[in-house]
């Protein structure tokens, strides 16, 4: 990304330019938030309708995974702001190490979310396949809820690896003391940290008793 | 690092005046253009086709409705030719119509910008649009889609036999150039602002556009997830608005509405940008109550947010549910009533010029009334639950969408042809296209009032003889709107070889737009402008203030 | 950095109190406080690894917008879940 540094049309001072580049992202990060309140808002619904069975479908989550899962994306969302500091204060090696890390801790979060699934597939618990069996219907609606929601949050991890991945790879980003491109794949990765913290006592704290 | 040495104002001798139409020939320079003013064009053509296809899909209804056994299309043929029509004119004409054309032509104008913030994203907008396009298109071809544009469930998820999941993905794909949209508008009206011009000094164009790039960003994406859940419901049987396990049906109208509401203020907001334009143009006059008007956009952006529980009234929604929602929009008249309230006052004593663009506002006005006061009657409990789902609630948003709308957006094309193409169009006709449009609309929608207050449901193309009067005029006055929409075509595109050169600024109107040469340069403007005062400013507001007419 | 470091570690801190008090017997309180230490971490997030605290007004707003327009839609959709069966059944 050569031209992260160039002024472009229509800008006239860099400056003015780069808090376009970031207001923009911020704009657009509003809209993501929307996109998965839908799904709370549903979520919400299906909980107040069937209050009992919601919490007992919850209870068949593994809670020691998802709560691994939240403790690494917090690592990682951690490590992304220190590679935006650390651009910023003139370090594009320790930059490159926290994107780095960052990003195996995204892969490592991908690795346990398949484990996770694999279990749930021994045990029956997704819908649409042979060995499918539930307890309730509501368990039924309830995995079909968990498979959409943390499928589409796990699409939203992989764009967010290949953010990171773009501004790891690329010396120019690294050594932008503005770190405009860092900045934006970091309030990029932050978001999709911040939605998992809402998934998870949405779909794994419910049914702990 | 070298931020220093960058940080001047770009020198002034790299601008060319050569005009924007100019730059470049190619169909590169088209396609793969980033000014801001050759995307509002490539829209301006796009759009254009599918009010076409919308258009023809109205005229099948029309037809249709001509005889009350439904001769013309079969029961099947019906549901498709509506849904088309729905859906192809919200999405792929009303929704894109003003924000993407003249907006996007007119927005860095107006606020003395080079260009809107994101360039490519732009254009890459544009492209997105016309994938969403082209995947419609194919769902014509292949045979269409019988859900109505509002995809109710259970209809769209197990009943529906069209190519329901490639038109959702159609209209989800549509929604990212709506937010891209969105996005750039937002920026470019936080950071691109001329020296000088400050909020108290924008024009009332720009904060109705800000309001709906409000809109276009927290609503769309909620319509995106739920257009991905009704897919997946259609493909998997995920359940979340199927009752058989456990989901509630009602729960796809609250998101479907959380979006669908706000889009009717999509539609109309940027139609009121324009008639404050066209409105202090013609009168040689300030807005009559700047702030009142400029927050109003936005009360109506953050209200109509609020008020979507009003079409679910007789689903099974909780009635006290249903009751708050009543209020909540009765509440949002009262912004949009300041509004005509401000019009109207901006007119009186006003040094009124009669040209063609007055027409189509004054239009507006009288049809939003309508729309807007029947939308008061829907908005009341007692009265909904009688008139639900009949031809008055269809009357009733054509008035808004089209009468509005449409109306507004052939009067921003209107005012703004001279800045766009630099050519003057035959006034004479466009007044007389003017007139049959107001005509024709009316002869159209008022009838179908009185079918829906004396119980004639929407949807249906079979209906009991003693319609069948109304139902002739309407489809009567459909074909005179046909005319009307038609003429401008013709008068525009003369224009384009025969009309006379525009002068820089043929209306004698204030706004940084008609201070730079018609059709303006490539980058807009030859020298930064800077501003000094606020919108509107005719100082003698008497027709001296004309001269360079 | 330093800082950074400090806010992870209450965000970690959040989480292990989210767990203990998801197995404690709070009956109704439960969802609530599981939101509320929810909100509580993305608010951390927000403010220092988002740097909502240097930005200008126009990005905090933006923020509080989506956080506003979220709550719109949750709080006027459980209008209707919440009170459908108070009559009629």
């Amino acid at each position: 990304m050569p031209e992260q540094r160039a002024l472009h049309e229509p800008f006239h001072q860099p400056a003015r330019q780069r808090e376009a580049d970031r207001l923009g992202m911020i704009v657009f990060l509003a809209s993501e938030a929307m996109l998965f309140g839908g799904l709370f808002a549903a979520a919400m619904a299906l909980r107040l309708l069937h209050p009992v069975e919601y919490v007992a479908a919850s209870g068949h989550l593994k809670l020691w995974l998802g709560t691994a899962n939240t403790a690494i994306l917090l690592t990682s969302s951690l490590m992304a702001a220190v590679a935006v500091e650390a651009a910023r204060s003139g370090s594009p090696r320790l930059a490159g190490w926290s994107l780095g890390s960052a990003i195996i801790l995204a892969l490592l979060f991908l690795g346990i979310k398949g484990y996770e699934y694999l279990g749930e597939y021994r045990e029956g618990l997704v819908p649409g396949l042979a060995n499918a069996h539930f307890g309730t219907r509501t368990q039924q609606l309830f995995m079909n809820f968990y498979f959409v929601s943390t499928g589409l949050h796990g699409v939203h991890v992989m764009v967010g690896i290949g953010l990171l991945g773009v501004s790891a790879l690329s010396r120019a980003a690294r050594e932008d003391r503005a770190a405009v491109l860092i900045g934006n794949a970091a309030l990029y990765w932050h978001l999709v940290d911040i939605i998992w913290l809402f998934l998870y006592p949405t779909l794994y704290l419910p049914g702990v008793s | 690092m070298s931020d220093a040495a960058l940080d001047i104002d770009r020198p002034d001798e790299e601008v060319e005046d050569i005009s924007y139409l100019r730059a470049g020939h190619s169909l590169g320079s088209w396609f793969l253009t980033t000014d801001h003013k050759r995307i509002a064009i490539l829209y301006l053509v796009s759009i254009t086709f599918f009010f076409l296809i919308g258009g023809v899909a109205a005229a099948l209804i029309r037809l249709d409705l001509l005889t009350p056994a439904g001769d013309l299309m079969t029961n099947e043929g019906y549901n498709r030719a509506f849904s088309l029509h729905g859906i192809i004119m919200v999405w792929f004409f009303l929704i894109p119509s003003i924000p993407n054309t003249i907006g996007n032509f007119i927005i860095p104008l107006m606020i003395g910008a080079r260009d809107l913030a994101f360039p490519r994203l732009n254009l890459l907008s544009w492209y997105i649009y016309i994938v969403a396009g082209f995947i419609t298109l194919a769902v014509v071809l292949g045979g269409g889609v019988d859900t109505g544009w509002t995809f109710y469930t259970p209809l769209s998820t197990m009943y529906a036999n069209g190519m329901v999941v490639a038109t959702v993905v159609a209209v989800f794909i549509s929604g990212f150039s709506t937010i891209l949209t969105g996005i750039n508008f937002i920026v470019t009206i936080h950071k691109l602002r001329a020296p000088g011009m400050t909020w108290s000094r924008l024009p009332l164009f720009i904060w109705s556009h800000y309001a709906v790039s409000i809109i276009f960003v927290l609503a769309t994406p909620v319509l995106a997830i739920t257009l991905i859940l009704v897919a997946a419901e259609r493909l998997f049987g995920i359940g979340v608005f199927d009752p058989a396990l456990g989901g509630d049906p009602l729960l796809f109208q609250h998101l479907f509405w959380f979006y669908s509401h706000p889009a009717v203020y999509i539609m109309v907001l940027p139609a009121m940008g324009v008639i404050s334009e066209l409105i202090t143009s013609a009168a040689h006059k300030r807005i009559f109550g700047y702030w009142f008007v400029a927050i109003a956009s936005i009360a109506i952006a953050v209200i109509g947010f609020l008020v979507w529980g009003h079409h679910m009234f007789v689903s099974g929604q909780s009635i006290y549910a249903s009751a708050f929602f009543s209020f909540l929009s009765i509440a949002v008249a009262v912004p949009s009533a300041i509004k005509v309230y401000n019009w109207t006052a901006t007119l009186y004593k006003g040094d009124i010029m009669i040209d063609a663009p007055l027409l189509f506002a004054m239009g507006f006005i009288g049809l939003f009334v309508a729309g807007g006061l029947t939308g008061l009657m829907l908005a009341m409990l007692a009265i909904d639950v009688h008139v639900h789902d009949t031809y008055f609630v269809v009357a009733h948003f054509h008035y808004i969408m089209v009468g509005g709308t449409v109306t507004a957006f052939f009067g921003a094309l209107h005012y703004w042809w001279p800045k766009i193409t630099g050519r003057l169009y035959n006034e004479t006709l466009a007044r007389i296209a003017a007139v049959v449009i107001l005509v024709g609309f009316n002869l159209t929608f008022f009838p179908q009032f009185m079918l829906g207050y004396e119980g004639m449901p929407r949807r249906y193309h079979v209906y009991p003889p003693e319609f069948q009067l109304l139902q002739v005029f309407s489809s009567a006055g459909a074909a005179l709107l046909a005319v009307g929409y038609a003429m401008p075509t013709f008068y525009l595109l003369w224009s384009l070889r025969r009309g006379p050169r525009a002068p820089a600024n043929p209306w004698g109107a204030t706004g940084l737009e008609w201070t730079t040469s018609s059709p303006p340069p490539k980058h807009n403007f030859t020298q930064q402008p800077v501003v000094v005062r606020g919108p509107y400013y005719y100082p003698l507001e008497h027709p001296a203030s004309r001269a360079n007419a | 950095m330093i800082r950074l470091v400090l806010v992870s570690a209450a965000l970690m801190l959040l989480l292990a109190v989210t767990v203990v008090a998801a197995h404690l017997p709070l009956g109704p309180a439960k969802p609530w406080i599981a939101y509320g230490i929810a909100f509580a971490k993305a608010t951390l997030i927000l403010w220092f690894f988002m740097e909502m605290r240097s930005e200008g007004a126009t990005a905090r707003l933006a923020m509080v917008a989506a956080g506003v327009w979220l709550l719109m839609m949750l709080t006027l959709t459980a209008a209707d879940y919440l009170t459908r069966s108070w009559i009629g059944g």
